[in-house]
């Protein structure tokens, strides 16, 4: 079907492959992005934040242009209980700032345009195809890819995969294992529309100011999960996840807690009267730095979230995926212009990039945070959300009992549901694993 | 709160089905494995279902490509996972 070769094949136009293509094809590399949906975008999925600064090291003007929704002005942080919400809320007039730091996305239509950009870079990109086997030599060095179109290998130099977290052919390839159960969640979302002036007055806002919620507790029910709710232009996101490895020893659906989600007393009043135009569902990689696979090998890299490289203590994967994709760009970019081969060790520039940055320090960071939350969950996730909202009540109710006596009660039930030495040790581990 | 029929949801999406072609095939069993059984609770389309002689069987039409059942279901033997062919499947709008 195509018999040139091509410097680079980047599988996939998620975040992590355009980031990649684009970076590849403006510093003239000869790429060729293949994508399995209809158009890039269409089969991707995401809560839908775009941090700036990772664009902006790509495209430094991407705000004339990018299809943005919302700039963040405000994030709640929820712990829930079954009828109450407590909350850490923060908000800025600073983030109305002349480059603001953090937007809501729609994926399908940004990744749509982020694939424009890259082929006016020259990155050819076809979509409608499913590459469906990474070719090697008989030394086990890839150099191209098979596709469902009829035709033989297409060649090149070498791959770039960045077929997101169900990526089958770096595992088909041996070159990774499939990820684990307890290393990825599942989350289902939908999409509620509602005209801009009923969310600008439900979630108090200005023009394109926009609000993020992420909500915690009894709404995962035990699970190692969140939920959220996300501002768009003229809709909603709403959704919920949890660990594959505890959804699959409980009797919950994932779109029943979405359903019940959605009607928390604290929820369905910022949802009333909308329409739901899409219902989506995503793994999202939460191994963090410990199920990080091998990085690099002869004739490929691999980027993004078939790196496993998303940080979910702080919800960011998209900007790790961009950066992932970028800096390996970078990486083949010098081995080619030294007119070197695409060995594992020459690529294995692209992991000293990744090393310097914040990805490798920010995963490293949290490496034991994934392990806790999951052998912790039932007192992170139901205990303690419940013991807050006692403890608030308390403290808000007035009803003749004394100060003295609420804090009192509201002590006891802490140390009666965890005991001090659990709490003690709850604090330690959460602290020790921050660190 | 009664029970969510997940059949609504996803007749809001787009798919470009892939006739006689599923992507997704359960190995024949004359029982479930755990893992095969829990994805008829666990799949967000619904698409695994118990049939009356106790067997799991799947309709991939509803499939939203996340990759859950591939990664309880595959390495066990239980499943056979695979892209739709380029172009098919669920094709989002939003994503």
């Amino acid at each position: 079907m195509i018999d040139e070769k091509f410097d680079a094949i980047v599988i996939g136009a998620g975040m992590a492959g355009n980031a990649a293509a684009y970076t590849m094809a403006s510093r003239g590399l000869k790429v060729l992005q293949l994508e399995r949906g209809e158009y890039p975008g269409s089969k991707n999925v995401q809560g839908g934040i775009l941090y700036a600064d990772m664009l902006e090291k790509i495209i430094p003007n991407f705000r004339e242009e990018a299809p943005l929704e919302r700039h963040l002005v405000e994030q709640r942080f929820w712990m829930m209980t079954d009828r109450s919400h407590t909350a850490l809320q923060y908000r800025s007039d600073d983030f109305n700032e002349e480059k603001p730091n953090r937007y809501t996305i729609i994926r399908s239509q940004f990744d749509r345009w982020f694939s424009r950009e890259a082929q006016s870079k020259g990155a050819i990109v076809i979509s409608e195809t499913t590459v469906t086997e990474l070719v090697s030599d008989a030394y086990g060095k890839v150099i191209g890819v098979l596709t469902d179109r009829r035709g033989g290998t297409i060649f090149a130099d070498v791959v770039v995969i960045a077929e997101g977290v169900n990526g089958l052919l770096g595992t088909r390839a041996g070159l990774r294992e499939a990820p684990k159960a307890e290393h990825v969640a599942l989350a289902v979302k939908e999409m509620h529309f509602l005209p801009r002036e009923t969310i600008e007055s439900r979630f108090n806002l200005v023009g394109d100011e926009g609000v993020v919620i992420e909500a915690a507790g009894t709404i995962s029910k035990g699970m190692t999960g969140m939920g959220f709710v996300y501002t768009n232009k003229e809709s909603v996101s709403v959704g919920l996840g949890c660990l594959v490895s505890d959804f699959a020893g409980a009797s919950e659906t994932p779109y029943g807690l979405l359903e019940a989600f959605k009607s928390h007393p604290s929820i369905k009043p910022l949802l009333e009267g909308s329409e739901v135009k899409e219902y989506a569902a995503h793994l999202i990689p939460e191994g963090g730095y410990k199920a990080i696979p091998e990085l690099v090998g002869d004739g490929w890299v691999v980027v993004g979230d078939a790196a496993q490289l998303n940080n979910a203590i702080h919800r960011e994967g998209s900007n790790l995926a961009m950066t992932s994709g970028r800096l390996a760009a970078e990486a083949i970019f010098q081995v080619k212009s030294r007119r070197e081969p695409m060995t594992k060790q020459n690529l294995s520039l692209y992991k000293k990039y990744l090393e310097e940055s914040f990805v490798m320090k920010d995963l490293k960071k949290y490496k034991d945070m994934p392990e806790l939350l999951h052998t912790q969950a039932k007192n992170y996730f139901l205990a303690y959300p419940a013991l807050l909202s006692n403890a608030m009540e308390n403290y808000l109710r007035v009803d003749g009992t004394p100060k003295i006596e609420k804090e009192k009660a509201s002590v006891r039930a802490f140390v009666k549901e965890r005991k001090w030495t659990g709490l003690f040790g709850d604090a330690v581990r959460l602290a020790r694993a921050w660190r | 709160m009664a029970a969510t029929r997940v059949e609504e949801k996803l007749y809001q999406n787009r798919y470009l089905v892939d006739a006689g072609r599923p992507h997704i095939k359960i190995n024949a069993h004359t029982k479930p494995s755990d893992n095969l059984l829990a994805m008829t609770k666990l799949c967000p389309a619904g698409c695994y279902a118990e049939n009356s002689a106790g067997q799991v069987e799947i309709t991939a039409d509803g499939c939203l490509e996340c990759g859950t059942c591939r990664i309880l279901c595959e390495s066990s033997g239980d499943i056979v996972w695979n892209y739709p062919r380029g172009g098919y499947g669920v094709l989002f709008k939003f994503g």
